[in-house]
């Protein structure tokens, strides 16, 4: 244990968290500002924001060699490999908890704000005063103020996601005893496989949101459904392209001959961020578009 | 508890320390960040208290003199995000950066160039804020609880960038929070078992945890109220099915533990600081664990207390006060402790203890204000009235900022390796003390008489009492002043001091030398008891 | 159990040393609801006085006579188990004993059954809108709209402040004593909070949602309050005034009301077909604006940049006049303008846009008569 400890690798200087402060900054100026010009003459705010998404591509990749070059040349310890793991645990657990603010507006909207609207509980007057003749439902296809749209289905589209993404679970978990094992040929398919299986659902759901607003009406205007249902595939759409990225450079770097059996933290935080996806989107399923 | 320390310089020398400001820019150093984080939450503290200044000239009399009621709302906003996610939180951040890698015997913290980016972050975050405050139509006015509608559809256009600066800072926030629980958790030194961890670093292993849990949803929240005011969603807005009270519950959810994210690091620096100077172990420092770990827990399910008049069913209502009233118990049993272990010490009073006094004393009048707030019936009397103003700043004042003043002044002469003046800190004690109380107290009075929060302007019945909490505001804002200038002379120079500064004090923090090295611990201290 | 009786003999002092009414404490109000509030109010705060008593003679007494200045020499122990068990309990049955007057309180105000009189509030920005639906199980069939009455010269300081400074509207709530009034409270805009103190009835008024309240007053009298929730920049000037009178009286009061609404339909309908002149509408229309418009579009006319758009030279105000009339009428869905076409009578919001039409240089020279709002209300029904 002490041995280990006397290993510990505290980075010299680095310029590179600074370089993402500026990164995020133009980006948070940037969209805030595009977002304020919307519909205006102007569009500074979007010059900003690819400058902004720019300077933080070069953060990444810089802090990455950094990191790589480091893990390469064996100044990590095994104490720091437990470090970056717990830290890419938390920070999955911080993601959950985004996802929770969005499903806890999915169910309060489902099991109080609705019904409440339709008069239920202490809000008869509510229904009888102001709503009156509003249905409450769920899915909700009538707003109280009178806008209509229709329900996605499970069967279709979302069912065959479920699988895709059920199935690239499986499938960077073969990776995973692939690469403990030493088996690089099979790592390599299961790494390819997994993300094409992540490239396939993203393809998918662009097909399911066009088939949403052209054939079904349902936008991220159409009232409380619609909000839920884009907001919630949404980000969990963006997660996957992240996690899809995730495994793309993991995939890169195990074709260049990257990690190894016991030195593989990169691989293991992208796989557990799969998971998690995986596991975000299984919630989705039953509470979006089955129940 | 001792600890043998061996200095081994040797396994750092490939670092070529930058130097001038690229020191600050690239650094790694906990130390380092943590001093940026301290003085960037004073200069927040600063800038958040002279907006505070602000509000109080313009209510020192009745009408409307100094400012225009929709300046005052913005004045009232950004302070109050100024002070909580400027000032305080980063100070506590600070106070954990500089000290848990000492207090665990770990070299630095675990991820030392994410440290880096969460610091920076900040800088960057606050002045969108306050950049937002100088353009067309203003900053955010709708209070730092931006509650929909008001922050939706009705708000000005600025208020992208006010979301957009609320996302920095809670991504600084959750970097910061795991890399608290990654060297807690992992760094260690060997034989720092559980149950032999500082308090500070114990109350801070918990509020990391509540920050990881919260701080997303507050992301949640804001991206919501971006969608309604921008993209045409309705979650707020009963003419799509969605709900205002919606965004309340999603808030407070976020925000109930937020304040307990204040103030449960104030709990770990007085359970250190009374020891020290009563000369006596903690009492009861299974118990404080305890306790601490239930107040986290009892902070997820009570945040409607702060929506009682929103009309909500009365069995939630019941459920709420009940839970809220229970948070009583442990955070009595944490005062109870600290009486316990001056009882039959051997005290003296340096300034971090007179700090650490106060602060027992009147965090716990603003507890029992607390309490007087959970009470349902009641709390429609005093809901959105200065009464809770004044409960809020005894918590947060009184609590949160006296508790980082007496660390700050605990652990000064660690940081700088001189003691600071002490008259000089003595002066800046008294005088806060009795100004700060000047100045909320009878806040409590113009509450019940009935005066609500965030108006520019009053009836008369309420003239008197506002112009002496105004009166004991810039007193007390002035007394801050001796502060700056005590830990600026602090910095400068002064008597040279020990490594162990305090005589009663514990810990591995006192085992190092005094300004403590740049690198503390390159091999893990052994730990003794 | 002498603690039990020590409380009580407090309580029964209670009132006494409470500084009840004064600038000090809340106030027991009128109602019996409001008075149980106080009660309670003031057993909780006697309690934690007690406790904090204890807690703090303890400490300085430990403070004084174990410092070390007097040669104090720490002692040893650092837990028991026994009193951290005692210091848990006790504070919890204390607690219970809180909880019980409290919840038999609350349960009490939640019940809105068997109101005689249903009053409909509307909060909007910066006003409270009465609408009396019901009264003795028939239909009200009277509203009005309640706005601040204090005049800005005396807000700027340029007079000097009446006694009921901020706390004056022109049309009070008129209410029975001695009965049971139900309040619905909701609004037009944002979230805006019903508040008497004197009856310990805070609401908030939630844009699409129904809140109920409930009040029996048991005195004739005025009564004071203010929005409690922040609903924007005028949050401050947004008072409550409630007038409770003796049941004859208020039914004496309610036909009154009746009346003059017929009355004023009336003399709106005599209305269109006159001609007002120009001075008679600028006069009149100043007047309005200031006392309905100024708020946002600001006594210049000037706006605030950002956030209300100035009416000076403002392309509706000088541009097609039928577009201006009805902006005012139907106001901008989603925004701060409100509709105003039920607010004000033909007179007054043809004075209005005249009065924009003709002010701070928008030199249209246009008037604009009743009858012509009148038609462009018509072109929507
Ligand atoms: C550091 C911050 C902090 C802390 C620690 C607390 C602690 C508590 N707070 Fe406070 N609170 C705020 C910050 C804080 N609060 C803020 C910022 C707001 C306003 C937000 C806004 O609207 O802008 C607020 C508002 C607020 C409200 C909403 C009021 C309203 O808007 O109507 C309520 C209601 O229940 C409440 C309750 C409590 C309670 C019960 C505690 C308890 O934790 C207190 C427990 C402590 C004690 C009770 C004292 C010590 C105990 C003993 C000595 C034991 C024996 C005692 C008894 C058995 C009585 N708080
Ligand atoms: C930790 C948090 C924190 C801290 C430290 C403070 C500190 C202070 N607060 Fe704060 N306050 C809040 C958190 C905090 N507040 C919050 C969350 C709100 C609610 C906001 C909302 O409604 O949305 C609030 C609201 C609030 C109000 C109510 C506004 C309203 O409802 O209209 C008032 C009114 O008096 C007030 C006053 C003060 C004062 C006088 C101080 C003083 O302690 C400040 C002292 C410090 C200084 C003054 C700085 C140092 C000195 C100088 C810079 C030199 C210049 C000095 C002079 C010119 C004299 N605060
Ligand atoms: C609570 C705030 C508020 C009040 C009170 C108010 N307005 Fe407005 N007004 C607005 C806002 C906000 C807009 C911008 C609406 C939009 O974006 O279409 C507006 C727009 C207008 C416009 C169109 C200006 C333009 O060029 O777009 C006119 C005319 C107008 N208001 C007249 C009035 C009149 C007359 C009254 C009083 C009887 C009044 N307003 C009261 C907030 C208010
Ligand atoms: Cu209406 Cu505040
Ligand atoms: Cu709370």
């Amino acid at each position: 244990m002490k041995n280990e400890y006397e290993k510990y690798y505290v980075p010299a200087q680095s310029p590179w968290p600074i370089i993402g402060a500026v990164g995020l900054f133009f980006i948070a100026v940037g969209s805030g500002l595009s977002i304020m010009q919307m519909g205006k003459e102007a569009s500074s705010g979007v010059y900003l924001l690819l400058a902004g998404i720019a300077v933080i591509i070069y953060m990444l990749f810089g802090w990455f060699k950094n990191v790589i070059d480091e893990s390469m040349s064996g100044l990590y310890s095994k104490q720091l490999d437990i470090s970056f793991r717990q830290g890419m645990a938390w920070f999955i657990l911080s993601e959950v908890m985004f996802f929770f603010a969005f499903f806890g507006a999915l169910f309060y909207a489902r099991m109080l704000s609705v019904p409440w609207l339709g008069g239920a509980d202490n809000n008869a007057m509510t229904h009888e005063v102001l709503w009156n003749g509003f249905e409450a439902v769920w899915p909700l296809l009538t707003t109280p103020s009178g806008e209509t749209t229709q329900a996605m289905g499970w069967q279709g589209l979302p069912l065959i996601n479920t699988l895709i993404l059920l199935t690239s679970s499986v499938t960077v978990h073969f990776a995973h005893v692939a690469l403990e094992k030493n088996k690089r040929a099979q790592l390599k398919i299961f790494m390819v496989l997994t993300v094409l299986l992540g490239v396939g659902f993203l393809t998918l759901q662009v097909e399911e949101y066009i088939h949403a607003y052209q054939e079904l009406g349902l936008t991220l205007e159409s009232g409380i459904y619609g909000n839920t249902f884009f907001m919630l595939t949404g980000f969990h759409g963006l997660h996957v392209t992240l996690g899809t990225i995730m495994l793309f450079v993991v995939m890169l770097r195990i074709f260049k001959g990257h990690l190894s059996a016991n030195n593989h933290f990169a691989f293991l935080a992208a796989a557990w961020y799969w998971h998690f996806v995986d596991v975000v989107w299984l919630c989705l399923f039953m509470f979006v578009y089955v129940i | 508890m001792t600890a043998v320390t061996e200095d081994n310089h040797d396994s750092h020398q490939e670092h070529h320390e930058a130097t001038g400001i690229k020191r600050w820019l690239y650094t790694t150093n906990h130390k380092d960040i943590g001093s940026m984080y301290l003085i960037f939450s004073l200069i927040m503290f600063l800038i958040g208290g002279a907006m505070a200044m602000v509000i109080r000239a313009e209510l020192f009399q009745p009408g409307l003199q100094l400012v225009e009621p929709h300046f005052f709302n913005q004045m009232t906003t950004v302070h109050g995000l100024i002070m909580v996610f400027g000032a305080v939180m980063p100070a506590f951040v600070g106070l954990a950066n500089w000290m848990i890698p000492m207090m665990v015997g770990a070299p630095d913290m675990a991820l030392p160039r994410m440290n880096n980016w969460s610091f920076w972050i900040l800088p960057f975050a606050f002045s969108i804020l306050l950049a937002s405050l100088f353009m067309e139509g203003g900053g955010p006015s709708f209070g730092w609880t931006f509650y929909a509608p008001l922050s939706t559809t009705y708000s000005n256009d600025n208020t992208a960038l006010f979301v957009f600066s609320v996302h920095m800072m809670g991504m600084s926030s959750i970097m910061g929070a795991i890399n608290v629980i990654v060297t807690i958790v992992n760094l260690r030194a060997p034989g720092m078992t559980w149950m032999k961890l500082p308090l500070f670093v114990w109350t801070w292993l918990i509020t990391a945890f509540l920050l990881i849990a919260v701080m997303p949803v507050l992301a949640g929240t804001v991206t919501m109220v971006l969608t309604d005011k921008y993209f045409g969603t309705s979650f707020f807005d009963a003419m799509g099915g969605g709900d205002p009270v919606m965004f309340q519950h999603i808030f407070w959810f976020f925000g109930h533990p937020e304040v307990y994210i204040m103030i449960l690091p104030a709990f770990g620096i007085i359970s250190t600081i009374v020891p020290t100077f009563s000369r006596k172990k903690l009492f009861g420092y299974a118990s404080m664990v305890y306790a601490t770990s239930s107040i986290a827990f009892l902070s997820f399910i009570v945040w409607a207390h702060h929506m009682f008049t929103t009309g909500m069913p009365l069995a939630g209502e019941l459920f709420f006060m009940y839970s809220t009233m229970l948070i009583s118990v442990p955070t009595g049993v944490k005062v109870f402790n600290w009486v316990a272990t001056m009882w039959r010490g051997s005290i003296s009073f340096e300034v971090p203890m007179l700090f650490s006094i106060a602060f027992i004393v009147l965090f716990t009048i603003g507890g029992f204000s607390g309490l007087m707030l959970a009470i349902t019936p009641a709390d429609f009397q005093y809901h959105d009235t200065y009464f809770v103003v004044a409960h809020f700043h005894y918590v947060l004042v009184t609590g949160a900022i006296f508790s980082i003043m007496a660390g700050v002044y605990y652990w000064l002469p660690k940081w700088t390796g001189y003691m600071f003046d002490i008259t000089l800190a003595k002066w800046h004690f008294w005088l806060s003390l009795i100004s700060v109380n000047v100045l909320f107290f009878p806040m409590h009075f113009v509450g019940l008489a009935g005066m609500p929060r965030r108006i520019p302007d009053y009836a008369l019945q309420f003239a008197d009492f506002n112009a002496i909490i105004s009166i004991g505001g810039f007193a007390f804002g002035l007394s801050q002043l001796l502060f700056v200038a005590v830990v600026y002379k602090c910095i400068k120079g002064g008597d040279k001091v020990p490594a162990k500064v305090w005589e009663g004090a514990e810990g591995l923090e006192w085992e190092v030398d005094s300004p403590a090295p740049y690198h503390t611990f390159s091999t893990p201290p052994e730990i003794k008891d | 159990m002498g603690v039990v009786r020590f409380t009580l003999w407090l309580i029964l002092l209670a009132p006494q040393l409470s500084f009840a009414n004064s600038s000090l404490n809340m106030r027991t109000g009128v109602t019996d609801i409001s008075e149980n509030v106080y009660q309670l109010h003031m057993i909780i705060f006697l309690i934690c006085c007690v406790i904090g008593i204890i807690v703090f003679a303890l400490m300085f007494w430990a403070i004084f006579h174990h410092r070390k200045s007097k040669g104090a020499k720490p002692a040893q122990f650092h837990e028991s188990t026994r009193i951290e068990i005692l210091w848990t309990a006790i504070p919890f049955v204390i607690l219970i004993v809180m909880a019980i007057p409290a919840t038999k309180t609350l349960i009490a105000m939640e019940d809105t059954s068997k109101a005689d009189l249903t009053i409909k509030i509307t909060g909007s920005q910066w006003k409270w809108h009465y609408e009396y639906l019901s009264y003795n199980g028939e239909k009200g069939d009277v509203d009005f709209y309640s706005i601040l009455s204090t005049p800005q010269d005396q807000i700027k300081n340029k007079a000097a402040k009446g006694e009921n400074y901020l706390l004056e509207v022109d049309k009070p709530l008129v209410i029975p004593t001695d009965k049971k009034v139900r309040f619905l409270m909701t609004s037009d805009d944002v979230i805006h909070s019903w508040w008497v103190p004197d009856f310990a009835v805070k609401k908030d008024a939630n844009p699409g949602f129904i809140n109920e309240a409930w009040a029996r007053v048991n005195e004739a009298g005025t009564y004071r309050g203010q929005c409690a929730e922040l609903c924007g920049k005028d949050h401050g000037f947004m008072p409550v005034v409630v007038v409770a009178k003796a049941p004859e009286e208020f039914d004496a009061w309610l036909n009154d009301a009746k009346q003059s609404k017929q009355n004023a339909a009336q003399a709106d309908q005599a209305l269109l077909s006159q001609t007002l002149s120009k001075d008679e509408l600028m006069t009149l229309g100043e007047q309005v604006y200031m006392a309905s418009c100024a708020a946002c579009h600001q006594p210049t006319g000037l706006g605030l940049p950002g956030v209300f758009p100035g009416l000076k030279g403002s392309p509706i105000a000088v541009g097609d006049v039928n577009a201006h009339i009805d902006m005012v009428l139907h106001g901008t869905p989603g925004t701060a303008m409100q509709a105003f076409a039920k607010q004000l009578t033909l007179k007054q919001l043809a004075a209005i846009v005249t009065y924009e039409r003709n002010a701070w240089g928008n030199d249209t020279g246009d008037l604009v008569q009743p009858n012509q709002v009148k038609a462009r209300m018509k072109g929507d029904e």
